[in-house]
């Protein structure tokens, strides 16, 4: 039986079938493994109410055990305490900025939570000459932005 | 009606709320008037249906009949939706659809703030993942609304008349049932007469910018609390119930 350490490095095979260069432990989506008496149970977390890439990431985490030879385990789904994007680590940060996107602002950045814009560096350029398209993107977690150095339209993960 | 009964109805509530607005502001999908507008009204119509399941799920579980979300949102008549009356109003003009989105997340956001420390884990979970997705929606609704008023004379008009029509269903959203003055007594849910300050606080404070005229306050419609609906939601779930009515037990 292998350890939880082990069991969360297996999983590092599952990705966010939206931004594939990340794994939801990078992401933050996985919560917890824990193995008792031969179960191993892995908690995971939502990002939005409705994101729809929820149900295929438990999905690819049944299948990623079951592959490995484990057959006693459950997938639980918890919603509280509520994922925030300060729980993506360092790692998917810079994985997210290679991949074109800006990482989130802190959420303790008070800027942010009284709703001013932090600057947003663009992930192609750098230039922090950016402006605010639209708070909704191409998924729940992204806002649209544009670099008005380099003009070329991006991504940011928004402050959640 | 003891607790369990109480929180059935409110947690049924709550998901119908969610339901039938994410699905009138889904009617905007591939027809919002710009390509970020559709993009935003069919991410915060995402993020009340993904809302309407998490409660709904609950629901079902508190009233311990077996019935699963799917049985709740797609095997209920008009009558036994318990939403408020102003989520199921038809979709109307992009103006219409943004006060009428407006003046909910005013209301909600302040509701979701409160459940966020709800002395019931299930609701507390929910609202605290829904309250920073709300917020989100209290912004656009707000910025949208504030150029429609301080915008042209025709988006103006427009704003106030929407404005004006949709104002009779507020007065609702405010008004205990049975149900929600148990739960609020148990500490539970808070009640819904403290949640007006903030409310009146957010709306005056948007109209004012978007220099529109704060209707007078007048009768008030309701019913959807108890089951009755405005001819719009029995139409709305014929469309959105067909598959589930034509092909029983199908999934996705």
């Amino acid at each position: 039986m292998p350890s939880a350490a082990e069991i969360e490095q297996l999983l590092e095979a599952v990705k966010d079938p939206e931004i594939p260069v990340i794994s939801i432990r990078e992401l933050g989506v996985l919560r917890e493994v824990s193995v008792n008496n031969g179960e191993v149970e892995v908690t995971i977390t939502p990002t939005y109410s409705g994101c729809p890439a929820m149900d295929f990431m438990r999905l690819e985490v049944e299948r990623t055990l079951k592959q490995a030879g484990i057959g006693n385990f459950q997938v639980k789904q918890v919603l509280s305490p509520a994922w925030t994007t300060d729980w993506i680590n360092e790692e998917g940060r810079r994985k997210l900025l290679e991949f074109g996107i800006a990482p989130p602002p802190h959420s303790a950045d008070i800027r942010t939570l009284k709703g001013e814009a932090p600057p947003i560096a663009c992930p192609q350029c750098g230039s922090t000459d950016t402006a605010l398209v639209s708070h909704f993107g191409s998924t729940a977690c992204k806002a649209l932005y544009k670099c008005n150095a380099c003009k070329e339209p991006f991504d940011l993960f928004k402050c959640h | 009606m003891n607790q369990q009964e109480a929180l059935f109805r409110f947690a049924l509530r709550m998901g119908d709320n969610a339901l039938v607005l994410g699905h009138r502001i889904s009617e905007w999908c591939g027809h919002a008037p710009a390509l970020e507008e559709d993009i935003a009204q069919t991410n915060i119509a995402l993020d009340l249906i993904g809302q309407a399941r998490n409660y709904l799920t609950y629901a079902g579980e508190v009233e311990g009949k077996g019935r699963k979300e799917d049985d709740l949102a797609y095997l209920r008549d008009s009558r036994e939706y318990i939403n408020a009356l102003i989520t199921e109003q038809p979709k109307g003009d992009f103006a219409h659809t943004i006060v009428r989105s407006f003046l909910w997340d005013a209301f909600h956001r302040p509701l979701l703030n409160a459940l966020a420390n709800s002395s019931d884990e299930r609701l507390k979970g929910i609202a605290e993942k829904a309250v920073k997705e709300v917020a989100y929606h209290l912004r656009h609704s707000s910025e949208w609304l504030i150029r429609f008023g301080d915008g042209t004379e025709e988006s103006h008009r427009r704003a106030q008349t929407a404005l004006d029509e949709l104002w009779r269903f507020t007065g609702e959203l405010f008004e205990a049932d049975e149900a929600e003055q148990i739960l609020a007594k148990e500490g539970v849910i808070p009640p819904l007469e403290s949640l007006k300050a903030e409310w009146n606080a957010t709306v005056d404070r948007v109209l004012a910018e978007a220099t529109l005229k704060r209707p007078s306050e007048g009768w008030m419609a309701s019913g959807g609390k108890k089951g009755v609906h405005t001819e719009h939601l029995s139409l709305m779930l014929a469309e959105m119930q067909t598959l589930q009515r034509s092909y029983p037990g199908v999934e996705w």
